[in-house]
């Protein structure tokens, strides 16, 4: 699988996904259930000898993850449709209010179209879907400015140059 | 592309208009977004978009697809068009529809007869006159409306043109907000008189000031109409003006996180407020705005100064608060002293007015204007109201910067164009959605009976001596013509295969906000003209002296009304 990051560069996924009743391996970087973590306390990056990233199940609740944040370093947003947009919120609320530092990835159907409006919420990576042309996906953001800090990218207009003031400086 | 901008460069006077006057920045926002919807376009007649996958992308840039083809709807941030913008609409309703346009409840414009193919070059050229369609539909935050008399009217407190622009600028692309459960509607007012139904909005803000002077806002969450119509619950008495922008986040991620996605009609804020009731929704709102990091999120009071001064202003002249001349032509000429008793709206400004240009002719269609009418408009605009044009929610047209000296003469340039109608707030200024004509929702046609409900009040004697009465009909339950705050309302209905009316009254949508008491079982169009007629020959039976129909209704209760529903049930 091709994951896409931040810069529009597709790259292949280090990560692996680890059933929930599968050993986990000696060492690389491993993705488990939010149930898994939660049940599983000793299930920590240092035991693994490499990293530890939580797939969320869809809905976007974050608050059972909240307790937990601190062992993990990926965190997977699922897209059930890309028409349900909660996983933008949960995004903005890890990033904005939690402070969660790791990398944000989207999952399931997302479009190129909504690629911006992820990486302006927090998202840092998108599990590319199949069959999907990266640079349909880069073009996206050639047309729109992504740098600079994510709060005031969530304010799109009220920042810009041409008014001498921004949201909160 | 040059060639066809002849005729449309604003003129000298479009600076003043009260519209948020562009930079070349918003112009490259706005290219930047033609360009993208050309490439879906591209996309989507390639095949490399499905419609599934295409219906959002164009939903975002207004372009829906009806019963007979693409319908566009053009936003008009809070109902505000300089001059030069409302000659682009009749230039794009002359090259790309059938020469007409029509204005919404939303304050917006529809052109009803477009190619999809066509859309790419039609956003460009409202790009070129400061215009978009952006966000007029899908599920993200819609064009804010407010009071067409913002900014001009006698009783305004606080302008909320310039709030209402930090929205529109706020919820333009927002990346959180763009995938909503449904669509998310704001209205805004700054006058106590609440002309802008701030309580039946998904937001309802209302500007005011305290003692101190400072701004704040009264918030109104979870109004609207549709199959469940709920008058909103206020969840902020006072929001100071720096958390303006945090306090509306928090209320949007609170409904982005659990609003339903399960059922279409259960999925706007109104049914999550409900279901939670007022007090936890207000909880949970209170709450995520607690752990916002506010600071980040403060609306800076030199913002708002910045908006502000990016509007236009009127270069007033200085005028005694009446005009000689004005007073004599309504002594003079019987007929406009009647048009100017209805169509006008006390102006804020000594010697101003506000002039209402009603869409609705005897007979016509309610909110249609036709090119030629448009830039007849826009010419009167420039000679009489500093090139601006408002668009009301009723429908209709305003010219909200008018010398009173000038009256009798707009009034008499509008005679010319058939556009003097003294109907504005009576019978005949009926509120109607598109209906079964053009829209694949509708379940009954709404224009051909407010056509004829016109016809049968077009003795204009007779109008006024009913005096106010506001008719609302839709074409169906999800009440784009707002039939259940109508005075009377009228609901287009399926009965057994063929079009019928349901017919309500005493809604209305002010600060008094009600929904209708429905009268009786559904009836056929000529039989709802007969109850129509024989509601407001009752009211104007049992008022008393100076009643207004709210308030006969009120006394008297829906017990006479239902006897007319019974008497025409068949």
């Amino acid at each position: 699988m091709l994951t896409l990051d931040n810069t529009g560069h597709a790259v292949a996924d280090r990560w692996v996904r680890l059933d929930d009743d599968a050993m986990p391996p000696a060492s690389g970087a491993v993705i488990v259930s939010l149930a898994r973590l939660q049940a599983e306390p000793g299930l920590r990056p240092v035991a693994l000898g490499g990293a530890l990233g939580v797939a969320l199940p869809p809905g976007g609740d974050i608050a059972p993850l909240l307790p937990l944040l601190g062992r993990v370093s990926l965190i997977e947003l699922p897209f059930p449709v890309f028409k349900d947009g909660r996983g933008f919120s949960a995004a903005r609320a890890l990033r904005e209010q939690h402070g969660f530092a790791g990398d944000l990835r989207a999952t399931g159907h997302v479009l190129p179209d909504q690629y911006v409006a992820l990486l302006r919420c927090g998202i840092t990576s998108v599990a590319l879907p199949e069959g999907a042309d990266v640079a349909v996906w880069r073009a996206m953001l050639d047309r729109h400015e992504t740098s600079g800090d994510p709060v005031t990218r969530a304010l799109p207009f009220l920042r810009r140059a041409a008014l001498p003031f921004g949201i909160g400086g | 592309m040059d060639v066809i901008e002849a005729g449309i460069r604003p003129t000298g006077l479009a600076g003043q208009a009260g519209i948020y006057h562009y930079d070349d920045g918003d112009r490259d926002f706005l290219a930047v977004r033609v360009a993208e919807f050309r490439d879906q376009v591209a996309r989507r007649i390639a095949g490399e978009l499905t419609e599934d996958e295409f219906k959002p992308l164009r939903l975002m840039n207004g372009l829906y697809l009806q019963l007979h083809g693409y319908m566009l709807r053009c936003a008009v941030p809070y109902g505000v068009l300089a001059s030069s913008q409302m000659r682009r609409f009749a230039r794009i309703a002359r090259v790309y529809d059938r020469g007409y346009g029509h204005f919404t409840t939303r304050q917006n414009i529809q052109f009803n007869w477009i190619r999809l193919s066509d859309t790419p070059d039609i956003l460009a050229e409202l790009a070129r006159s400061d215009l978009h369609s952006i966000q007029t539909s899908g599920n993200c935050i819609r064009n804010v409306t407010t009071d067409q008399y913002a900014g001009a009217a006698a009783d305004e407190i606080v302008d909320p043109r310039v709030y209402a622009e930090i929205l529109r600028q706020w919820s333009t692309e927002h990346p959180e907000f763009s995938f909503l459960p449904r669509k998310f509607k704001f209205a805004i007012t700054g006058a106590p008189s609440d002309r802008a139904a701030c309580r039946l909005h998904d937001i309802g803000v209302i500007a005011k000031c305290n003692a101190a002077g400072e701004i704040g806002f009264e918030v109104h969450v979870g109004g609207g109409l549709g199959r469940i119509p709920l008058i909103g619950v206020c969840v902020r008495d006072w929001l100071p003006e720096p958390d303006f922008l945090a306090y509306m986040e928090a209320i949007l991620r609170v409904y982005n996180a659990m609003g339903r996605r399960d059922n279409i009609y259960k999925a706007r804020i109104k049914i999550l407020v409900q279901a939670l009731g007022a007090a936890r929704f207000t909880e949970l709102v209170e709450a995520e705005f607690a752990a916002m990091p506010r600071d980040r999120f403060r609306l800076d009071h030199a913002v708002v100064e910045a908006i502000r001064a990016r509007f236009g202003a009127p270069a007033w002249e200085s005028l005694p608060a009446s005009s000689v001349a004005y007073i004599a032509a309504r002594q003079r000429d019987p007929a406009f002293a009647r048009w100017a008793s209805r169509n006008t709206q006390p102006h804020r400004q000594p010697g101003y007015i506000c002039a209402v240009i009603t869409l609705k002719p005897i007979g016509g269609i309610p909110g249609d204007a036709s090119a030629e009418q448009m830039d007849a408009i826009a010419d009167l605009a420039d000679r009489y109201s500093f090139g601006e044009i408002r668009v009301a929610h009723e429908q209709n047209l305003v010219l909200a910067h008018v010398r009173q000296d000038d009256l009798y003469a707009v009034w008499q340039a509008l005679g010319a164009i058939g556009l003097d109608t003294p109907n504005n707030g009576l019978i005949t200024d009926i509120i109607a959605c598109p209906g079964l004509d053009y829209c694949d929702l509708a379940n009954a046609r709404a224009i051909p009976l407010a056509q004829r409900i016109s016809e049968r009040f077009a003795d204009l004697d007779r109008q006024h001596r009913i005096g106010t009465l506001h008719i609302n009909i839709s074409g169906c339950i999800n009440a784009c013509a707002h039939h259940h705050v109508g005075h009377i309302g009228i609901l287009g209905v399926d009965k057994h295969g063929s079009e019928a009316y349901q017919i309500t009254v005493g809604g209305s949508a002010s600060e008094s906000a009600a929904l209708g008491t429905l009268i009786g079982k559904a009836v056929a169009a000529d039989v709802a003209v007969d109850i129509v007629e024989a509601i407001a020959m009752t009211y104007v039976d049992i008022r008393a002296p100076g009643e207004t129909f709210l308030q006969t209704f009120r006394r008297v209760g829906a017990t006479p009304f239902k006897e007319i529903g019974r008497a025409h049930a068949g």
